[in-house]
C-alpha cells in the first residue's frame, strides 16, 4: 500500500485576478504518508487543499485525489476525503450528536455502521455522555475532535486538515496529533497545513512554501540538513541589534537573524567562530553572553531558504 | 437526488429552526401579528364615524332626517351645536368627522314639493374614509328623501308605480354585507406566506456563509440540488403549517366565510410557495449575508404582493401600463384564487388560469433556482 501515490499535484496554479496565489506547484503524496505544507499565512496553503478538495477550480495545471481529477470528477473525490477546514466550522446549534448525525447522513452512511463510527467517534472526542450538548458549549479541543470525527465518519481515504490545530491548546494538539498518527498508521493520506514548527516536525514530509511556491520538499531531517550550508551558531549578545548588524561585517557569516532573544548565525564551515567571533564582537562594543553550536531546527530551514521571517509570527488572516 | 443525504439535510434545517428565536419568530409569531393587525387594522369600511348637527329649523321633518342618521350603523351623531362656527370648530378640532347642516326652511321647501338641500361638511384629511362618509352620507339622505317622495305622492294620490317605472335593486354576490375583511383577509393570507416563505428562506444559504460552515457542508459529497430541496422542504411544511393557522384565525376568529375547496387551497398554497421559496432561496445564494438577502427579499415579496396583487389596490382601477404589469407579479394570481375559493367557492377547476401562471412561474424559478448554487467558493 505505501508507495502508490493517493494525491498528485502537477504544476497547479491558482489566480485571483492578477494574484498568483498558488504558482507552479508539483507534489506527489503516497497512501498513509502525513504529508504538510509549511507556510506564512497568505503563502497559497489554504488554496492549494481547497483545489485538492475541489472547492476552488485551478486556473491551470492538474491534480488528482485517490485517482479523480480534482477540477472533473469533483464528486467523486469528495466520495474519498475528508477536510477539516480553517475555522471551526461544525454548527453550533446543534448537538454534538446531531452533528455526527448529519454528518454521517451526507456521506451516505447508514444504520448499524453510522452507529458504531458514531460511537466511535464520540469516544475519540471524549464526548462519549456528552453527546447532547449544544456543541458551541464545548471548548475548544472538543469542538477540534468532534469536527475530525464529522470529517472521517465514511472512512475517507484521504484527509485535508487546514490550520487544524489553530487556536488549539497544547495538550489539545498533542491528543489530536496522535490520533493522526493513528489513522496514517490505518493507512489514511493526511494533508496538513500548519505555520507551526512543532507540529511540521510529526509529519513524515513537508514542502515549505512561500509566496505560492514550493521552496524545498523532504523529511524534516533532510530539509534541516540541506537548507543550512555551513554551522549554525546560537548567540546571546547585547545589544542585541547592534550584535546583529555588526556579525553581518564579519568574516565568513553567511547569515544572521534574531531568535527570541539571541542571535542564529551560519557560517561557513571549518572556520573557528567560536573563538573568532566573540573578539570580532568584542571590538565593536557588543558583550558576547554565550554563543554555541547547534542544530538547526526547521524554522532555521525556512529562514534560510525564503530569507523571510514571518513564520514564526503567530498572525492570522 | 439522494433521498437520504436529502433528508439529513432537512433534519439539519429542521432542527436550526426550532433552535433559532429568530426563525420561530418570523415562522410563527410574525404570521399571528400580521394576520391580526390586517384583520383589525386594515379594513376600508368605515363604522360609526363620529358626526356633529347643526339643526337650522328644528321641525318633525329636520328631526326625521337626522333620526335617520342616528339609526345608520355607519354613523353616531355625538352631538347637536346651535352656529355654524361652531360646527366648524369640531371638525377642525377633529371631535367629528361629518357636519350636518339642515336649513331653516327646510320642511317649508319640502312640503312645496321644491327642491331642498341639506349641507355636509366632512373632514378630508383621510381620503379614503371622507370619500367613504360623504357616501354613506348620500345613501342615508337618498333614502330619506324617497321615503318623502312616496310620501307626498300618496298624499296627491298617485300609485307609486306610475311614478317609479324602473328602478335598480342591487344585489351582491359572494360578499354580501360588502365586509371589506371578507376580502382583505383572504388576501392577507398571500401577504403571510409571500413575507415568511421569503424571509426564512433567504436566510438559509446566507447563514451557512456567515456561519463559516459553508466550506464544510460543500467539501461533502452532498449536491447543490440536494442542499436546496433539503433545505426548502421544512419551510414549505412551516408554510403549510401557517396556512392551516390563517385558515383557522380568518374562520373562527374573524368570521370570514370560506366556501371553496380546502384541497384546492393547499395545492394552490403549495405552488404559491415554492415560488417564493425559490426566490428566497436564489436572494440568499447571491447575497451571502442574512441582513442583505432579508432586505432584499423584503423588497422582491411584500412590496408587490401589497401593492400590485390586487390586495389593497384594485387591478382593474390601476392605470393601463401598472394594470398590464400585474400580469407578471406572482401574488395576483395567488391573492385571486385565495379571494375565489374563500369567497365564491371556488374549486379547483375553476381556478385553471391562476393554476397554470403559478405553475409556469414555479418552474422557471425551480429551473433557475437549481442552477444558482455551485458548490464553490469563488
Amino acid at each position: 500500500m505505501n508507495g502508490v501515490p493517493s494525491i498528485v499535484v502537477d504544476k497547479l496554479v491558482k489566480r485571483f485576478g492578477g494574484f498568483i496565489a498558488v504558482n507552479q506547484v508539483s507534489f506527489e503524496i503516497r497512501s498513509g504518508e502525513i504529508f504538510g505544507l509549511l507556510g506564512p499565512n497568505g503563502s497559497g496553503k489554504s488554496t492549494t487543499i481547497r483545489m485538492l478538495c475541489g472547492l476552488l477550480t485551478p486556473s491551470s495545471g492538474c491534480a488528482s485525489v485517490v485517482g479523480f481529477d480534482v477540477a472533473r470528477q469533483a464528486e467523486e473525490v469528495r466520495q474519498h476525503i475528508g477536510y477539516m477546514s480553517q475555522k471551526f466550522s461544525l454548527y453550533n446549534d446543534l448537538t454534538a450528536i446531531e452533528n455526527l448525525q448529519f454528518f454521517g447522513g451526507l456521506y451516505g452512511v447508514k444504520g448499524r455502521a453510522l452507529d458504531e463510527r458514531i460511537a466511535w467517534a464520540l469516544r475519540m472526542a471524549g464526548l462519549a455522555g456528552s453527546e447532547q450538548l449544544l456543541t458551541g458549549e464545548l471548548s475548544g479541543g472538543w469542538k477540534q475532535r468532534l469536527a475530525l470525527g464529522c470529517a472521517v465518519l465514511h472512512h475517507p481515504k484521504v484527509l485535508f486538515l487546514d490550520e487544524a490545530t489553530a487556536g488549539v491548546d497544547p495538550l489539545s494538539r498533542r491528543q489530536f496529533w496522535e490520533l493522526i498518527h493513528q489513522m496514517s498508521r490505518e493507512g489514511v493520506t493526511i494533508l496538513v497545513t500548519t505555520h507551526y514548527m512543532d507540529e511540521a516536525e510529526y509529519c513524515n514530509r513537508l514542502a515549505l512554501i512561500e509566496e505560492g511556491r514550493i521552496v524545498e520538499i523532504g523529511t524534516p531531517t533532510e530539509i534541516k540538513q540541506t537548507s543550512i550550508k555551513g554551522d549554525l551558531l546560537l548567540i546571546e549578545c547585547s545589544p542585541l541589534g547592534g550584535g546583529l548588524a555588526a556579525i553581518k561585517q564579519a568574516p565568513g557569516v553567511l547569515e544572521a537573524s534574531v531568535f527570541g532573544a539571541a542571535l542564529h548565525v551560519v557560517v561557513s564551515a571549518g572556520r573557528q567562530p567560536l573563538t573568532e567571533l566573540p573578539a570580532f564582537l568584542a571590538a565593536r562594543d557588543v558583550r558576547v553572553d554565550r554563543i554555541e553550536l547547534i542544530s538547526p531546527s526547521l524554522e532555521d530551514a525556512f529562514v534560510s531558504l525564503t530569507g523571510s521571517r514571518a513564520l514564526s509570527g503567530e498572525s492570522f488572516q | 437526488m439522494n433521498l437520504r443525504r436529502t433528508a439529513a439535510m432537512s433534519r439539519k434545517e429542521f432542527t436550526q429552526i426550532l433552535r433559532d428565536p429568530r426563525s420561530l419568530v418570523i415562522a410563527v409569531f410574525l404570521p399571528l401579528i400580521q394576520i391580526l393587525l390586517l384583520g383589525y387594522g386594515a379594513r376600508l369600511d368605515a363604522n360609526h364615524i363620529p358626526v356633529y348637527v347643526l339643526d337650522q329649523e328644528g321641525s318633525q321633518s329636520s328631526q326625521a332626517l337626522l333620526k335617520a342618521f342616528q339609526a345608520s350603523p355607519y354613523f353616531d351623531v355625538i352631538n347637536a351645536v346651535n352656529n355654524y362656527h361652531a360646527l366648524v370648530r369640531a371638525i377642525d378640532a377633529d371631535q367629528c368627522k361629518l357636519g350636518i347642516v339642515i336649513p331653516w326652511n327646510f320642511s317649508e321647501r319640502l312640503d312645496d314639493a321644491g327642491r331642498t338641500s341639506v349641507q355636509a361638511l366632512v373632514d378630508g384629511t383621510d381620503n379614503n374614509s371622507a370619500q367613504l362618509a360623504e357616501g354613506y352620507a348620500q345613501v342615508v339622505v337618498a333614502t330619506y328623501a324617497r321615503n318623502v317622495q312616496l310620501d307626498w305622492f300618496a298624499r296627491h294620490g298617485l300609485s307609486q308605480q306610475a311614478t317609479s317605472p324602473l328602478s335598480v335593486d342591487y344585489r351582491t354576490w359572494f360578499n354580501e354585507d360588502l365586509e371589506s375583511k371578507n376580502f382583505m383577509i383572504p388576501a392577507t393570507v398571500a401577504l403571510v406566506m409571500a413575507l415568511m416563505g421569503a424571509l426564512l428562506s433567504s436566510l438559509t444559504i446566507a447563514r451557512e456563509w456567515e456561519r463559516g460552515t459553508m466550506e464544510q457542508l460543500i467539501s461533502t459529497p452532498v449536491t447543490a440540488l440536494e442542499i436546496m430541496v433539503g433545505k426548502l422542504v421544512p419551510y414549505l411544511f412551516v408554510g403549510l403549517i401557517d396556512a392551516v393557522l390563517c385558515v383557522v384565525f380568518a374562520v373562527g376568529w374573524f368570521a370570514v366565510p370560506f366556501r371553496g375547496s380546502l384541497g384546492a387551497f393547499f395545492f394552490i398554497t403549495t405552488l404559491f410557495l415554492v415560488v417564493i421559496l425559490g426566490i428566497g432561496y436564489m436572494i440568499s445564494v447571491a447575497t451571502r449575508s442574512q441582513l442583505g438577502a432579508s432586505q432584499y427579499a423584503l423588497l422582491v415579496t411584500l412590496l408587490p404582493t401589497t401593492m400590485l396583487s390586487g390586495f389593497a389596490f384594485p387591478i382593474d382601477q390601476m392605470p393601463a401600463p401598472i394594470r398590464a404589469f400585474t400580469y407578471i407579479v406572482y401574488s395576483r394570481y395567488y391573492v385571486t384564487a385565495l379571494k375565489r375559493i374563500f369567497l365564491s367557492g371556488a374549486a379547483i377547476n375553476d381556478l385553471i388560469p391562476e393554476i397554470v401562471a403559478l405553475t409556469i412561474y414555479a418552474v422557471v424559478i425551480g429551473f433557475f433556482a437549481t442552477r444558482a448554487f455551485r458548490k464553490n467558493l469563488q
